[in-house]
């Protein structure tokens, strides 16, 4: 399939693309892994794509001892391979890593995966897991969503048409940080089944534990990040399965089976890294 | 390699049993090959097909865009539909048009051919054909085309069976008094076979030959020329079929295409050239025709698991229409003729049913009925083992054809020429550490389940004319050709009508034309398949291309090397009895002429030669098939060891062991190249490949996010080792072996889960054992 006819533009600003995308009938490209088969297929038919990846400004990096602000047009293969500084004790760098094949992680980005907004994939997951907050610019400015608030169902977020994600907000995990990501692959590279996410701060009291790859925005599991803070691992699985039911309530018994599998993992890889 | 077990016979030199690499190599892996895509033909126009989105139904109307370039059937004036004659009795004939004009039978039949500058607008076109479809109740199981009262494909036929086979050796005393009875139903998924390119063809007009050329991605160059010959109504002179680079065929591309007649209508009829490229998302919907299998089986044994009998009803969902040439039932054939394996039992039974269901035209992959045969016989064995309570090994192995019983002639007549079965399955029963398995724990520090699986077969290689007769094909492959000539320089040309699908054989038959003759490898120049320079052969497929292809090139390099040393011989003023080839020249005692020298006598310096030459010169065509042409068995045994998890259903192969016999090996490292790439297949089919339907006929594996095919990571090191037990029937002893690796790995595999699985009681039946496949087993086991 070949994908049906459509203009391109290459934006030098964020501000450039925000105008280009007020007019109407475009699309951002980021990277294009998701987007370009999509329109091979001709399920996606943009009339005009607004490409940014030469917008130096999606690439800026700021960090304090709090908050790590990531552009979102780093690609995963530069985030896998340590281009900025670590501030997540390696896991946004092993996350990174786990993403698809390195073909489609030299080309695919940060922001182009969490405004695609596949469920199961791995962004996606990790910033809703870690707190995160997204730096969306439109005409009138910026603004700053939760991670919990950005994605609303699969393949839909809080970004209007005329917006572009900029950057996300990562709290910097400390030296006594543990995390555990486990995803549930058929094999490598494939999209997950599903995915667990677990974090612990003991220094900033950060815990969170998130069950993703569940057919719409991931579900974070609250009562269990809770116990895992104040009992660690142990008290923590003790009480994923009955969370995981509430929580997951809408997965049939056996899918819903398969991401507390997931979340126990990573809960387990957490304690034993 | 490093970490490998490889103990091919190490042969000095260039010639068969050498471990040479493939000359093909130096331009294929710097990405310099010339596939059906590379070719540029100035004014070559893109074509598009539009394709049904329906598996069953009436068009009521059809409706093209405002002059755009746009046709149908009926504008395809003079061109017949495909129809697959069989002798075999009872056998149905379909009507397979190019394009569906009043009925479409499955998901991506072509109705429309769409013609434009780019590929891209070519798709504009197709989207712009209004097609009005009226929708009939599909067929999408072999039981519901099976059922009374179904609705039927092909009307006249009364009933969706392209043909129903029974044979039956008179089982019914070994039902009467077995003392063990084991019954299975299992099913093997549908694939869509995946070679590297798709399909693909260019089809051009050349007014200075006054031919059709089309080069088309085929593993059958010769054979398309006359089906598509025949189908467009010209003289096979006016045609030829010139194949390119062929990225891999595995059967994909063993048949006649209706893309094929569509785009070389248009250069016919045109006078100018055309291109089509099969796209992943077509290949996956209209190419998904391979290996669905579903058996019901009952085994009789005695106590000690003895196989004393098998009663089998094979179903293979062989939609819509039959292919050209090896019919809708080759693989039927196959699975009832296969089914017994490599087994020493004298009482079987079997219905066959080849089914028309609402898919694409079942074709032969890689293996041809075997790999599901050999999934369910082993499978069987396995059970029988269970059954009296002994280790699955030492069944399988008191089971096989003793190598003292050689030749042995099976149940359904199969003439097993040669060879130890049981010794393999010893070897990989070593390899894999069985014993020392069965001794430790069966579950490993994660918890997952451990498990070891065997699976033997025989690979039927080269078919002759006999067997193929048998099947009643519409074309009978009968000598493979090849042609030989010595350069005036002293270089040597190969022609052998055989393609080249990625198999090596530009270096096999390299080797054997240096075997007999000595050129230098180096100065051998192999070119295979255009029709307009090669002599004839059916092509490359059911692991033939080195038996007959070799045994061709064998004997035209005999004839030639005969007057070469009749020439030498006078120039060294020697015995032609004296004269051998050694080190690249050409020695009578201690006297040596080059390859040059013999060229310059024949072409430039006639005065040198003897009297009495032979007028026939430096070149000879000539043909082989073996005398004996039932086809040469080689076998194999593979091991496989495998962690399962019970909470995921994700399954890890530990290891994988092979012990493999083709006869005399031409270039060891060309039969591993085989069996791993075989072996991957097999990976594929047990584990991961599938193009499951629903119920209205939607195929839901359209892309390869939804269809997985095993990578490097989910793939074992293959661990083999060789044997080498020579055909009495071949030249030099040679069996096939392109086929053999994809045969036993669902069976040895699946065999491991079950064998892993054994403690929570779950047993797999169905492949690929996915993820929900397993879990749904375990479940099974634990309500």
């Amino acid at each position: 399939m070949k994908a049906a006819a459509f203009d391109y533009r290459s934006a030098g600003s964020v501000a450039e693309a925000v105008a280009l995308l007020a007019e109407g009938e475009t699309r951002v490209l980021a990277g294009g892994q998701s987007l370009g088969p999509s329109m091979n297929l001709r399920l996606a038919r943009p009339q005009r794509l607004v490409d940014v990846k030469r917008v130096a400004e999606l690439r800026d990096v700021a960090a304090d001892d709090a908050v790590c602000r990531l552009g979102a047009g780093w690609t995963h293969a530069e985030i896998e391979d340590g281009a900025m500084a670590d501030f997540s004790q390696g896991m946004l760098a092993q996350v990174a890593h786990g993403i698809a094949y390195r073909a489609v992680r030299n080309r695919g980005t940060l922001g182009g995966s969490l405004a695609h907004a596949d469920p199961a994939a791995d962004w996606v997951n990790t910033v809703v897991a870690l707190g995160g907050t997204l730096v969306v610019q439109g005409p009138s400015g910026q603004r700053r969503v939760a991670s919990e608030d950005f994605m609303l169902g699969a393949f839909t977020t809080a970004l209007s048409g005329d917006e572009v994600l900029v950057a996300v907000e990562l709290p910097r995990l400390g030296a006594q940080a543990r995390w555990g990501y486990h995803k549930l692959c058929r094999k490598t590279g494939e999209f997950a089944k599903a995915i667990g996410v677990a974090v612990l701060d003991p220094g900033s009291g950060l815990a969170r534990v998130l069950a993703g790859a569940v057919e719409g925005k991931p579900v974070t599991l609250p009562q269990t990040a809770e116990r895992l803070r104040e009992g660690g691992p142990a008290a923590a699985l003790a009480l994923l399965p009955e969370e995981a039911e509430a929580r997951l309530a809408h997965l049939a018994p056996n899918e819903r089976a398969l991401r507390v599998v997931a979340v126990r993992r990573a809960i387990e890889a957490m304690a034993e890294g | 390699m490093d970490g490998m077990d490889q103990h091919g016979p190490a042969v000095a030199g260039d010639g068969i049993g050498a471990r040479l690499r493939r000359k093909e190599d130096a331009r294929l892996l710097a990405g310099r090959g010339q596939y059906v895509s590379d070719i540029r033909i100035a004014g070559m126009r893109d074509v598009a097909f539009l394709r049904s989105p329906v598996a069953h139904a009436r068009i009521l109307s059809r409706r093209k865009p405002e002059g755009a370039e746009v046709f149908f059937l009926d504008d395809l004036a003079g061109v017949k539909p495909i129809i697959t004659r069989s002798a075999i009795p009872g056998y149905k004939l379909s009507e397979w048009p190019v394009m569906a004009a009043d009925r479409v039978r499955y998901v991506g039949e072509v109705v429309a051919m769409c013609l434009a500058d780019s590929r891209a607008a070519a798709e504009d076109l197709c989207e712009q054909v209004e097609v009005e479809y009226e929708e009939l109740t599909p067929i999408t199981s072999c039981a519901a085309g099976r059922a009374p009262g179904a609705p039927l494909l092909h009307e006249h036929w009364g009933d969706n069976l392209f043909l129903q086979t029974s044979f039956d050796s008179g089982i019914a005393p070994v039902i009467e008094s077995a003392p063990v009875k084991v019954e299975l139903e299992l099913s093997c998924a549908r694939q869509t076979m995946h070679p590297m390119e798709g399909k693909g063809v260019v089809a051009w007009w050349d007014h200075r030959a006054g031919q059709l050329v089309v080069h088309s991605s085929t593993q059958v160059p010769h054979v398309i020329r006359a089906g598509l010959a025949e189908v467009l109504g010209i003289p096979q002179a006016m045609l030829r079929v010139a194949p390119p680079d062929i990225g891999g065929g595995f059967g994909y591309k063993c048949q006649l295409q209706p893309e094929e007649i569509g785009v070389a209508w248009l250069a016919l009829t045109r006078k100018a050239a055309f291109r089509w490229v099969e796209d992943r998302r077509e290949h996956l919907v209209a190419g998904a025709n391979a290996r669905q299998h579903h058996y019901k089986l009952t085994a009789y044994a005695d106590t000690r698991g003895r196989l004393l009998g098998l009663d089998a009803e094979v179903s293979v969902d062989t939609g819509a229409y039959s292919v050209w040439p090896f019919t809708a039932v080759l693989e039927a054939a196959q699975a009832g003729g296969n089914l017994p394996g490599p087994y020493d039992f004298r009482a079987y039974r079997c219905k066959v049913f080849s089914v028309a269901t609402n898919k694409p035209p079942f074709a032969p992959y890689r293996g041809v009925a075997r790999p599901g045969v050999c999934f369910a016989i082993e499978l069987t064995i396995d059970a029988i083992a269970r059954a009296v309570g002994r280790e699955a090994a030492d069944v399988r192995a008191e089971n096989l054809v003793p190598g003292a019983a050689m030749p042995y002639v099976n149940v359904t007549n199969k003439h097993y020429d040669s060879g130890d079965y049981p010794a393999s399955l010893a070897t990989v029963r070593e390899m894999i550490g069985l014993d020392a398995f069965r001794a430790g724990p069966k579950r490993d520090a994660k918890g997952r389940y451990l498990g070891i699986g065997f699976a033997t077969y025989t690979e039927q290689s080269a078919h002759g004319t006999k067997v193929f007769a048998t099947w009643g094909l519409p074309l009978v492959p009968g000598h493979d050709q090849a042609h030989v000539k010595l350069t005036p320089d002293g270089a040597l040309e190969v022609k052998a009508g055989i393609p080249t699908i990625g198999q090596g054989l530009e270096t096999t038959l390299a080797q054997v034309a240096h075997e007999m003759l000595g050129v230098p490898i180096g100065d051998i120049r192999v070119t295979l398949g255009d029709t307009a320079t090669t002599p004839f052969s059916t092509g490359a497929y059911a692991s033939r291309g080195m038996v007959m292809a070799g045994g061709a090139v064998a004997r035209a390099a005999e004839v030639v090397a005969g007057r070469v040393k009749a020439i030498a011989a006078h120039l060294l003023q020697a015995e032609a009895k004296d004269v051998v080839f050694r080190d690249g020249r050409i020695h009578a005692g201690a006297a040596s002429v080059s390859y040059a020298d013999i060229g310059t006598a024949w072409y430039i310096r006639p005065e040198q030669l003897p009297e009495g030459v032979d007028t026939g010169g430096l070149e000879a065509t000539e043909g082989y098939k073996p005398e004996t042409d039932n086809g040469v068995f080689s076998f194999a045994s593979h091991a496989a060891k495998v962690a399962v998890d019970a909470e995921t259903g994700h399954v890890e192969i530990l290891d994988y062991c092979i012990a493999e016999d083709c006869g005399r090996m031409v270039n060891p490292m060309i039969v591993e190249g085989q069996t791993y790439g075989g072996a991957a297949q097999g990976v594929g089919s047990a584990l991961f490949e599938e193009s499951p339907y629903d119920e209205a006929g939607q195929p839901l594996a359209s892309t390869l996010v939804d269809y997985l095919l095993p990578g490097p990571a989910e793939l074992p090191r293959f661990r083999i080792r060789h044997t080498e037990t020579l055909s009495p029937h071949t030249a030099h002893g040679i069996k096939g072996v392109g086929e053999g690796g994809a045969i036993a790995p669902a069976g040895a595999i699946v065999n491991a889960i079950n064998d892993a699985l054994s403690p929570l009681g779950a047993l797999l039946s169905d492949i690929p054992a996915s993820p929900e496949r397993v879990l749904a087993a375990v479940a099974r086991a634990r309500a």
